[in-house]
């Protein structure tokens, strides 16, 4: 059994750290696991993918178009940009909430993410929308927005993995005193 | 042994720890840095010599003095960092070495983040030296202890060069528990200048012994478990696949499941195994060479072939059956191998045309003093015939709109020199030179040394941020502190300058605008070389101050703000300049650049 993710979305927004978390998970229950992600340009706004590929017979990292189970886009249009990965029938989560281009203001974009989530949902088979920017309001913290994507994602059952198990890896990575807050948005998005 | 999910370039550093590493340097570079990080961070006892370097020839010789000695060293760079420490490497290829000595050099197919598609296997048929190409993370680990054993039993330096996605992939891996290590003790330095110095005659001698050597390591290669040759599933096919690296995995993935053509994975390019290749080669009619970067293995073949008068034909980049720029993935492998058997690939889903996505170029971060200084030096030379030359560093982003201040950027500790052969020939001109603090100490001190003898008429523009921000923050000569945990005295670089007799040397902070931009004035004024150094440190590097704040009743929406410094800190919001404030530093740039008092760093009453 192989697992095709593709997570996506913007520097800054923790998608590293959410596939470091299924990695550690599938480490810890001796599931073979590969990733593959951008690197270098994060901190500047720029756009941000991990493959992560999860069961036995994986030769490479990264995993060709059409083959991702589950697209985890943390963004509007970086959803769209990466969608072409995702499999015919794959399921495509995504946070609702767009994140304008650090050139926006020079350039004039009007772009709002509005033209993005149509596209998912007409061509998704399966799209589960998160409201990421009510998520971390109900919250109260602007940095949990992965933990609420990441429990939607398990909620999808189509990781090996139960919320438990996830949740357990993220006590053991993150600093104590965030843990609880973790836990909460974990089952927020779940 | 155990299992832990590990980046590739982390799996080199423990590799090469497991297999007795006594000495690490190297000079930062995408995609090889996490190397020797990596190995600082596991050297907790301090057993292990480690050190970012001033450049890569440095540490290369370091390293090679190390392994004179007896110890395993490695040395870590990107592939371009070669060409900086390929003077060494060439002679060090004659001199040997007597401890292992690895010299990992990352490359970077796309390119990714680098000037250049070189490729290091390229290099070690040049330099004559053995090369390992691997594959995967756990291949990477496993052979790192390989190349030490090689580097040793024939007393020469190893290239190992990973790509990018072998550095940066991940994998849960099979590695030691530190009771497996190996531990190396030096035997020391023996005095023999037969051995350890260079001269003609010597080298004369080396030359003829290398090339037999060559030989002998060809065969033995041959044998090497990991220049696979995997017969084909299905019989009477007469076809192969010729591949490496990342690729090999790419081209796993493609023949998956299928009854596969014959397929060699070629891990030591340089001496290429012939004796395996020609195993390969027998009975078949037809192969594909799938490679990253330079046609090696399709090179190494077709001249086999010519060798040995096999009826063979090899296909590849020569032969334009696979493009020869650019990094291959598992979708374009998919379709090369597709053509090449002439298999149907499924019919990709249609899925309709996305609309216009936005693109999210880098820039430079919010609050960066680059933009600070080169804004200033843009509003100096207004309505001047100017010219600036950039360099290799996250300003090289100062070419971005609005600021377009990077008029040339060539390679690391150019641009000091290029602006000096442009004043030459336009002497009317306003000559500037950018480079960033680690650059300076890296390869643009004897750019500086280079005008001031030769009487250039120039500015030299440091842009001091006090760290190496590009490559994720590295210590160099001037920010104090070392990889092995020591705080030393930093190497100053306006008594650097003074030193070569650059008499003029100012120090400005690029945040107090007006003042910067006098400056420059007064300084480009001058004839001869001067210096001007913009010192403040990475806005990464230090706490943010509170956003700053428009007064909308101010802000008459000239949007000055946003297009004189394109600062990602403002936005538009319903067509109005407005602050992020998730990434304002609160650096006040914009409150020094609006022309009617609308922006300041407090809000009224605060």
């Amino acid at each position: 059994m192989q697992t095709n993710i593709m997570i996506c979305g913007v520097g800054g927004q923790g998608i590293v750290l959410t596939s470091k978390l299924i990695a550690a998970t599938a480490v810890s229950h001796d599931v073979p696991v590969m990733s593959a992600e951008t690197i270098g340009m994060a901190q500047k706004g720029g756009s941000v993918f991990s493959f992560l590929r999860l069961g036995d017979g994986i030769a490479s990292p990264m995993f060709p178009e059409g083959s991702a189970d589950l697209l985890i886009g943390f963004e509007p249009s970086e959803a769209v940009r990466m969608f072409p990965y995702l499999k015919k029938g794959g399921t495509a989560i995504v946070n609702t909430h767009p994140i304008m281009p650090v050139t926006a203001a020079l350039t004039g974009s009007d772009y709002d993410g509005a033209d993005m989530l149509e596209y998912i949902r007409r061509n998704a088979e399966k799209a589960v929308f998160v409201d990421g920017d009510k998520a971390i309001t109900d919250i109260g913290s602007p940095k949990v927005l992965n933990m609420v994507m990441l429990g939607a994602a398990v909620a999808t059952g189509l990781l090996p993995f139960s919320l438990e198990e996830i949740e357990e890896t993220m006590k053991a990575t993150v600093k104590p005193q965030f843990a609880e807050l973790n836990s909460k948005a974990l089952r927020y998005g779940g | 042994m155990h299992k832990e999910f590990l980046m590739g370039n982390a799996a080199i550093a423990r590799g090469a720890i497991a297999a007795g590493l006594n000495l690490i340097s190297g000079y930062p570079g995408t995609p090889s840095t996490e190397v020797l990080e990596t190995s600082a961070k596991c050297n907790k006892s301090g057993s292990l010599y480690v050190e970012w370097s001033v450049n890569e020839k440095a540490a290369l010789e370091l390293a090679a003095g190390a392994a004179y000695c007896g110890a395993r060293t490695m040395v870590t760079m990107k592939q371009v960092g070669l060409n900086v420490a390929s003077d060494p490497l060439m002679s060090l290829a004659y001199i040997g070495v007597k401890g292992g000595m690895v010299i990992l050099v990352a490359d970077d197919p796309g390119p990714i983040s680098s000037q250049t598609e070189q490729d290091t296997r390229t290099f070690a048929a040049y330099s004559k030296l053995p090369c390992f190409d691997p594959s995967s993370v756990q291949e990477a680990y496993d052979m790192i202890g390989e190349a030490f054993e090689l580097s040793e039993k024939y007393g020469t330096p190893v290239l190992f060069r990973p790509t990018t996605r072998v550095c940066h992939g991940y994998a849960s891996i099979d590695v030691k528990d530190e009771t497996e290590y190996k531990s190396v003790k030096p035997e020391g330095f023996v005095r023999d200048p037969s051995k350890w110095v260079i001269f003609p005659r010597l080298s004369y001698n080396a030359h003829i012994k290398i090339e037999a050597r060559n030989v002998t390591l060809s065969e033995e290669l041959s044998d090497y478990a990991r220049n696979l040759v995997i017969p084909e599933k299905a019989a009477g096919c007469k076809k192969g696949i010729a591949t490496h690296g990342i690729s090999y995995t790419y081209v796993a993935e493609a023949l998956a499941g299928k009854d596969a053509p014959r397929v060699m994975k070629v891990t030591t390019p340089f001496p290429f195994p012939e004796q395996a290749a020609l195993r390969f080669l027998d009975g078949l009619d037809e192969v594909l060479c799938i490679e990253e970067l330079d046609p090696v293995i399709e090179r190494e073949l077709t001249y086999i072939c010519g060798k040995h008068h096999l009826p063979v034909k090899i296909r590849g980049k020569l032969t334009h059956d696979v493009k020869n720029a650019g990094e291959n993935t598992c979708g374009t492998v998919a379709e090369n191998i597709a053509g090449f058997m002439g298999w149907e690939l499924p019919a990709a889903a249609k899925a309709e045309e996305p609309p216009a996505l936005p693109v999210r170029p880098p820039v430079l971060c919010a609050g960066c003093p680059h933009r600070a200084s080169f804004f200033a030096v843009k509003e100096a030379m207004k309505g001047q015939k100017a010219v600036f030359c950039g360099d290799i560093g996250c300003y090289t982003l100062g070419n971005a709109m609005p600021l377009d201040m990077v008029d040339t950027c060539l390679c690391m500790g150019a641009g000091v020199n290029i602006t000096q052969g442009i004043g030459h020939i336009e002497p009317d001109m306003k000559c500037f030179a950018f480079v960033g603090d680690s650059t300076f100490f890296a390869s643009a001190i004897t750019g500086a040394v280079n005008a001031v003898y030769n009487q250039a008429d120039m500015t030299l523009v440091i842009l001091d941020n006090s760290t190496t921000a590009m490559t994720g923050h590295q210590p160099h000569p001037g920010t104090g502190h070392t990889m092995m945990g020591q705080v030393v005295d930093k190497i100053d670089i306006t008594a650097v300058l003074k030193g070569i007799g650059v008499k003029t040397v100012v120090t400005v902070d690029p945040l107090d605008l007006k003042n910067a931009v006098e400056t420059v004035k007064c300084v480009a004024s001058e004839k001869g070389v001067k210096a001007i150094i913009f010192k403040l440190p990475c806005a990464v590097i230090i706490k943010p101050k509170k956003p700053a704040f428009i007064d909308t009743q101010k802000c008459t929406n000239c949007k000055r703000c946003i297009k004189a410094l394109g600062c990602p800190g403002i936005v538009l919001r319903d067509g109005r300049p407005a602050i992020e404030n998730s990434l304002c530093t609160g650096c006040g740039l914009c409150s020094q650049v609006c022309p009617c008092s609308a922006i300041s760093l407090t809000k009224e009453g605060e």
